[in-house]
């Protein structure tokens, strides 16, 4: 996993609530059997009509907007489990959504990817809508190790929370998987405990 | 102790840094879609699944419903579902493929295999997994990273929920089913007021259900945000077991139980929220637009945007729809009609459309499908001669997979169409491009088929 400690970047707007992950990836495109690629198709139905041409006011399509940065109204992410969401959401070049809530699977799958969730008041969520609606070029600085996401042109920032655990796994770049191989002889363990029900 | 925390306290390896626990996993369940990723992360570590004995896989997303003896068409579709076999033979993993007769949505057949026991921990790559938990199981949806950690280490980390209780106590009306129930809960609590909570069902109204009228309510717990919901089991629960091929049998099965029959809230448990509601308010539920909580009652209007949170989206919502705020949808022409999924393709839901369609024709300029569960299902269809009366109806009955319910395969609702689906989600573009889905029951998906628009199914009698 890619390794996470200090963003500068314009970002993204998309003030849509309730974004799910069927509007994230399409189900028809869940084919592939390996992670990449999925960035093209990422907001397909959004971003293209069914001839496949781009739908012209879509943001993604909208040169003004660019960045490692996608802002989204609350709830983003609800809906099916598919990893893909996130998969298509770092492919396409984020390295940060920020929403004022997000569902818990979406969340749990882009930490697990390097793509950090940051989750603001309501509040701090309008005003970097607002900056970004004032200039599309905003800078804003996400600093994990601080918590802090920072709106440059008006220097207002807000602090976020984020498991230690999952900080610690997002500054040097460690998965999950590599801790729980370490204890495989503890579940052995626990598996001839009889504990279970 | 509620419930869950006797199940979670029983599955703690060990604890890790950030207050997440090592969580041991019982059962994991493997399909096509979510599962190749997570084979390719082990074979880049050179490491074997840990426990081949605790997975079992299917192929139900991206399969035909239609010819399921030949080879599969679409050549992505196939590499894929060859994939999950390959998969499958090359790390020792029970497979249940097309063909074979226990195939079937893998929320369909853990249950009817016997496989979802209570008082066990089950994970599956699909958010829908939280319908094992009809049976009294923590059972939750992961991502593909997190079914590479099973198959590696049969744990994953996990921080703990907050915990809901919902108690539906009463006598449901006449019409009403257990979708309606879980419809009615989610127009109440919105598509996010479950997030960050597992839930715990309970009341005489949910006691009173059948094993799988509950699965269609633990089902539909994602779709109120909640990683989970959970019942607690009881003689109905241990009826619907006995005899199943991965039941416990003899002295064993008697053991079982007597552990079974501690598994219950205790009546001093805490729950962060709680929620009551009486069955007599229940009626046949719809939904309006593009998240399953924009439900209402079938003879109700849509709210009208001074009603709601937000207008913008709502407005947004209902234009994908082509509804308008403040409108009846009764008598509102539909297209399509679709029975099936993990929430309504049980041999009981197929029963009861039967029942209602017996005697009775789809209207003419309706197109509707009915996509049994499994493999055992629709065999079981086949035996009771339900086939027929699908078919005299003018209903197109198909082979088992998730079908329409998510339009991987060739089974889509065109652009624009209107389809009365009996699945879980009606997210726009769900069942296909452009498709506009209203979730209801599988009785008044029957209705609407007959009668060509939404109905009232109590008037039809
Ligand atoms: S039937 Fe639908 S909701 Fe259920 S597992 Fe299949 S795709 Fe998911």
């Amino acid at each position: 996993m890619e390794k996470f400690t200090q963003l500068h970047t314009t970002a993204v707007p998309l003030p849509i609530e309730d974004v799910d992950t069927d509007q994230i990836i399409p189900a028809r495109f869940l084919k592939a059997t390996t992670r990449e690629g999925f960035g093209d198709n990422l907001f397909r139905d959004w971003r293209y009509h069914p001839d496949g041409t781009p739908v012209r006011d879509f943001v993604l399509n909208n040169d003004h907007y660019k960045g490692e940065l996608l802002v989204a109204g609350r709830n983003f992410g609800c809906g099916s489990s598919r990893e893909h969401a996130a998969w298509a959401i770092q492919d396409f070049g984020f390295r940060v959504v920020i929403s004022s809530f997000f569902a818990d699977i979406f969340q749990a799958n882009s930490l697990n990817n390097g793509l950090l969730p940051i989750r603001v008041s309501p509040a701090f969520l309008d005003r970097i809508f607002q900056a970004i609606e004032k200039d599309a070029t905003a800078v804003f600085t996400i600093d994990l190790a601080n918590q802090q996401v920072t709106i440059e042109s008006s220097g207002e920032s807000e602090y976020f929370e984020i498991n230690s655990y999952k900080k610690m796994c997002l500054i040097e770049g460690y998965d999950d998987i590599d801790f729980l191989l370490s204890l495989r002889p503890q579940i052995a363990e626990y598996e001839s405990s009889g504990a279970q029900l | 102790m509620t419930l869950f925390d006797k199940i979670w306290n029983a599955h703690i390896v060990a604890h890790a840094a950030g207050g997440q626990e090592v969580f041991y996993i019982d059962r994991h369940f493997i399909h096509e879609v979510t599962s190749p990723q997570a084979f390719d992360g082990l074979r880049q570590r050179g490491i074997p699944v840990f426990r081949p004995a605790q997975t079992i896989a299917t192929a139900d997303h991206n399969v035909p419903t239609k010819h399921q003896e030949l080879p599969i068409q679409e050549p992505l579709s196939r590499f894929q579902v060859d994939t999950l076999s390959e998969n499958c033979a090359a790390f020792g993993v029970e497979l249940y493929g097309l063909g074979h007769q226990h195939q079937g949505i893998v929320h369909v057949i853990g249950p009817e295999l016997g496989i979802t026991q209570p008082g066990m921990t089950i994970v599956c790559g699909d958010s829908h997994t939280s319908t094992h938990g009809a049976f009294g199981c923590i059972a939750f949806g992961i991502g593909t990273s997190q079914v590479e950690q099973v198959l590696a280490t049969q744990c994953i980390l996990q921080t703990k929920p907050k915990q809901m209780r919902i108690t539906v106590d009463g006598i449901l009306p006449k019409g009403v089913l257990s979708k309606d129930i879980i419809l009615y809960i989610i127009a109440k609590l919105t598509a996010s007021g479950g997030t960050g909570y597992f839930v715990e069902y309970a009341g005489s109204a949910i006691r009173a259900l059948s094993m799988e009228a509950r699965m269609t309510i633990c089902n539909m717990s994602i779709e109120m945000g909640a990683r989970g919901g959970l019942i607690a089991p009881d003689a109905t629960t241990f009826d619907y077991l006995q005899g199943r091929p991965y039941a416990p049998q003899g002295a064993d099965w008697d053991a079982a139980v007597a552990r079974w029959e501690t598994l219950y809230s205790d009546a001093d448990a805490q729950f962060d929220t709680e929620y009551t509601f009486d069955a007599a308010d229940i009626e046949p539920m719809i939904t309006f637009g593009t998240n399953p909580g924009m439900g209402i009652k079938i003879n109700g209007h849509i709210p009208r945007l001074d009603e709601v949170d937000s207008p913008k989206n709502f407005q947004k919502s209902l234009d994908y729809m082509g509804f308008a705020a403040g409108d009846s949808l009764l008598g509102k022409s539909i297209q399509h009609v679709f029975i099936g999924s993990c929430t309504n393709s049980r041999i009981e839901d197929l029963r009861l459309v039967a029942d209602f369609v017996k005697g009775r024709s789809i209207a003419p300029h309706v197109q509707a499908m009915i996509v049994p569960g499994s493999k055992q299902v629709e065999q079981q269809v086949i035996r009771e001669g339900l086939d027929v009366i699908f078919r005299t109806a003018g209903f197109d009955f198909r082979e088992p997979g998730c079908s329409a319910c998510l339009g991987m395969n060739e089974d889509k609702i065109p652009q624009d169409a209107y389809c009365v689906s009996t699945s879980n989600r009606n997210f726009e573009g769900r069942q296909g491009p452009g498709a506009r889905t209203i979730l209801a029951s599988p009785l008044i998906a029957a209705a609407c088929a007959v009668a060509g628009k939404i109905v009232d199914v109590r008037e039809m009698n």
